[in-house]
């Protein structure tokens, strides 16, 4: 057994005398989507946003693939491999689509000390950057605004922006929010194909997504994780249903 | 293709303008001083523009400039090979020691700071007894190129300021355009996400500071030269607010449009102290009114619309 | 430098330190209240200190001339809100520059017109005439501790106004938490209205308490208007607390060094050149204190906004 991609060790974090994440210790394969599911407000976004390097913890450690990450900047951390998407869409709204994602690819191709040449007329980072676009569904609006796209379109961007730094593993917050059922489908099937190169850390409120691709579970209340394990010792653990499921199927 | 015409037709009407009536001498030189401040401009407006980064500071690296060749004429050196190196090396090094700190806080403490920097330049300039303190400096001769006075034709200076605008304007414009470029305006937009493919725009501002202040320095001592007085009001703060009024009578969204404020900034300022000696009275108010009233700039308004 | 010499600095320092905190209360409060940058704030002190001269030869009473300037600073103040400023609020730092930057071209050169480029003066009121021995054979100007203590109480009163009133209380949530105050329904351009001018009053009361030991002349704000921007950046901005401290750290260190830097450096160095020296590292020195306060709290000493 290989050591695991992502090792999250006693992660604290408080927020004035709100302890929002609270010892939480984690762990992501490669190959594996590790799914973080809670109520609102449990602090999955705050748990994200340590593991990106957004957020400084109060305490903890955070491992990528064996190496001690908890002090590296964001831009290292995603240098490293670990990109992130955001809940809150955050993208370059006036640059185009292809451009917002050549940026990421741009970011792994060598210096950006470079002065002279166009970078539009790139091939090689524009062929990556609808690679990218491609793989999301989104490569028939390259040439839009960004600022343009539709909400769910630009949850798409977000995503192929992040796949374009070639990560290897993908902490994806509740990639799914604001999609359309017709886009919810695609992105499911997306997500079970990224399975296969990356790992990811989904944190996503659509329990059918969830039950439909995680190989494993966490579940967050008040900052700590109350249960781990698979989908099926997650929908029996009482203490689940109790705090969390329970919710939703009364 | 009005992104290209408009600027050829800016350098075409600069090359030709000696041979269509502002040969005269003062003509010449009214055209040479907006050209050297629209120098400046072209790299504020990089700065501004591009990084969005907004620097009430700038007139403080053309002063820079400035003192290095007076530093130099002082100590007899005029020679055009060792000054341009020596002026520009000061002015980008004092932008890399006041952006180090200048960038480690951002939008309003940003200006506050650089304005600040461009005051404490000009202190330091005043109290410089050797050089003339507060009431300048009157240099011995212009900047020699190759040991000839070749600066001293009126015409060569012309095209010399000419050439060298051309030469900075196409280098911003090509590095805007080029990766440099795309992360300083992603990082305008939104450093965010730009941290979060994986670039720290920090060294990548730092440099833009830099850039934009060598490229002052250059203007420094160009500006030096066709005055041939330099004094502390090189750097004053009104200097730098009235760049900073340039780039953006020419309109943010491009780097030509720097050169034309510079130039309609010199020749309304011409114009109206001809008027009046009150001109300010005048001026302050049609500040506030353009910034008002007047958002795309001049080259906002020869551009197509769009967006 | 001998004790008393140092002791009589020191006052200098505080009275100057003073003042500048009744110029930077107004520019930070505008800061942290309303995210605006007003460079203006600087003309305000100059109508202050002429309407203050003017005002006093015109009623031949210091102390009327004093207590009329209050109110047509306040005026100004209005009236400049009104006419220009209440169209920035919406708009980015840049645009507030550039008006507020025409502002000031106008005014100064209004001033110039109205009252002459010459300097006016103010007599010093017959009761604060004189000196007062600190100690043996040590002579300090009235006028000058009056400044102090008036600048000190009206430090005072402005700290009761903000912490202990309902206003102040507004005004600092609006500092800290812009959104939610207007969220919850305050009349934020009220506020804001009421926040400037208090601001100008300050600064005009500041102007008008200075003039009799300053020369009234145009452009006389655009020192200040700098040096406050850099207590602000050091105090934090929207801290009245920040400003303070700021203010007399500044004032103590900028007179300080003027006076013992260029003693100092005869220790070291020849008098011509330590003379020169120390003149340049003194006008350097507060803005080294700004670079260096910022290299380990970019947010200032005391930051009121929270997150
Ligand atoms: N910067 C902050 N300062 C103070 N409190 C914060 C901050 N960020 C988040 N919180 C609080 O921390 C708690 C957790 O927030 P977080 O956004 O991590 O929750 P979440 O699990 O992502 O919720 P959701 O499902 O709604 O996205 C919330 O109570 C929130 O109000
Ligand atoms: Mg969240």
């Amino acid at each position: 057994m290989t050591a695991p991609l992502l090792r999250i060790e006693g992660l604290s974090k408080r927020f004035g005398g709100l302890a929002v994440t609270d010892a939480v210790s984690l762990e992501v394969r490669a190959g594996e989507i590790h799914a973080l599911i809670g109520p609102n407000g449990a602090g999955k976004t705050t748990l994200i946003n340590q593991v990106s390097g957004a957020l400084a913890p109060d305490a903890g450690r955070i491992l990528f693939a064996g190496r001690d990450i908890t002090r590296l900047s964001m831009p290292r951390r995603v240098r490293a491999g670990l990109a992130r998407t955001f809940q809150v869409t955050c993208i370059l709204p006036g640059f185009s689509v292809l451009e917002n994602v050549a940026l990421a690819a741009q970011a792994r191709d060598g210096s950006s000390f470079r002065f002279l040449r166009p970078s539009a007329g790139e091939d090689r980072l524009n062929r990556a950057a609808l690679e990218a676009l491609a793989a999301v569904g989104l490569a028939h609006r390259a040439a839009a605004p960004a600022g343009a796209l539709a909400h769910g379109e630009k949850r798409q961007l977000e995503l192929a922006i992040a796949l374009a730094t070639r990560p290897r593993l993908l902490l994806l917050d509740e990639p799914l929010a604001g999609a359309g059922p017709e886009e919810t489908e695609r992105l499911i099937a997306l997500l079970g194909r990224l399975r296969a190169d990356y790992g990811v850390l989904l944190v996503e409120h659509d329990m059918r997504a969830v039950f439909a691709l995680a190989d494993r579970i966490s579940v967050l209340v008040y900052g700590r994780v109350i249960a781990t394990g698979a989908p099926p010792e997650i929908r029996a653990n009482p203490e689940v249903r109790a705090a969390y499921l329970g919710e939703d199927e009364a | 293709m009005r992104e290209r015409a408009v600027p050829l037709l800016l350098f075409a009407a600069l090359a030709a303008a000696p041979f269509l009536g502002f040969g005269e001498g003062y003509a010449l030189t009214l055209l040479a001083r907006a050209m050297i401040l629209g120098m400046a401009a072209v790299g504020l407006a990089l700065l501004v523009g591009g990084a969005g980064l907004v620097s009430l500071g700038h007139a403080a690296t053309l002063g820079v400039g400035a003192y290095a060749v007076v530093a130099l004429d002082a100590n007899g050196i005029v020679e055009g090979a060792l000054v341009l190196p020596v002026a520009i090396g000061a002015a980008a090094l004092f932008a890399l020691a006041t952006g180090a700190v200048s960038l480690r806080t951002s939008g309003v403490h940003f200006i506050m700071i650089t304005l600040a920097f461009g005051q404490m330049a000009f202190f330091t300039a005043s109290s410089l007894a050797a050089y003339g303190g507060d009431d300048g400096y009157t240099l011995y001769a212009r900047t020699e190129l190759g040991g000839t006075r070749l600066l001293e034709d009126r015409l060569v200076f012309h095209y010399a300021c000419l050439g060298l605008l051309a030469l900075v304007f196409l280098f911003c414009r090509a590095a805007l355009a080029a990766r440099f470029g795309r992360v300083l305006r992603a990082a305008r937009e939104n450093p965010l996400r730009v941290r979060a493919v994986g670039f720290d725009p920090y060294p990548y501002r730092l440099l833009a500071c830099v850039i934009a202040g060598a490229i002052g320095g250059l203007s420094g001592v160009l500006l030096a030269n066709a005055t041939e007085f330099v004094a502390p009001s090189y750097l004053s703060w009104q200097r730098s607010g009235e760049l900073l009024f340039m780039v953006i009578l020419g309109g943010l969204g491009s780097l030509h449009g720097a050169i034309l404020g510079a130039l309609a900034y010199v020749l309304l300022e011409e114009w109206l102290s001809h008027l009046t000696e009150h001109w300010r009275m005048v001026f302050g108010p049609l500040l506030v009114l353009s910034v008002l009233f007047f958002r795309g700039g001049l080259a906002g308004l020869l551009a197509p619309r769009r967006r | 430098m001998s004790a008393e010499l140092l002791l009589v600095q020191a006052l200098n320092g505080l009275q100057f330190g003073v003042l500048l905190f009744l110029v930077a209360a107004g520019l930070t409060l505008v800061f942290g209240v309303m995210d605006f940058i007003n460079l203006a704030h600087g003309v305000q002190y100059m109508l202050g200190a002429y309407f203050g001269a003017t005002l006093a030869a015109a009623t031949g009473s210091f102390w009327l001339g004093l207590l009329l300037a209050l109110p047509a600073a306040l005026a100004a103040g209005l009236a400049l809100e009104l006419l220009v400023f209440r169209h920035l609020y919406g708009r980015d730092h840049l645009a507030q520059v550039l008006a507020t930057f025409g502002v000031i071209l106008f005014l100064n050169e209004g001033v110039k017109l109205a009252w002459g480029a010459a300097p006016l003066q103010m007599p010093v009121p017959p009761l604060l005439e004189g000196g007062v021995a600190l100690m043996p054979g040590l002579q300090y100007p009235v006028y000058r501790l009056a400044i102090l203590a008036a600048g000190l109480a009206t430090a005072l009163l402005l700290w009761v106004l903000v912490d202990r009133t309902r206003a102040g209380m507004l005004v600092r949530a609006g500092a800290t938490h812009p959104d939610i105050v207007a969220a919850l329904g305050v009349d934020i351009r009220r506020l804001f209205l009421l926040v400037f001018a208090f601001g100008a009053m300050l600064a005009g009361f500041a102007g008008a308490m200075a003039a009799p030991v300053l020369s009234v002349e145009p452009g006389m704000g655009d020192a200040p208007l700098i040096l406050a921007f850099v207590v602000i950046v050091i105090g934090g901005i929207g801290s009245i607390r920040g400003a303070f401290v700021a203010s007399l750290l500044v004032g103590l260190m900028d007179t300080l060094g003027r006076a013992a830097l260029p003693d100092l450096l005869r220790l070291f160095l020849a008098p011509s050149p330590a003379r020169q020296a120390g003149a340049a590292i003194a006008s350097m020195l507060v803005y080294i204190l700004m670079a260096a306060v910022l290299a380990v709290r970019p947010a200032g000493l005391f930051p009121a906004r929270a997150g």
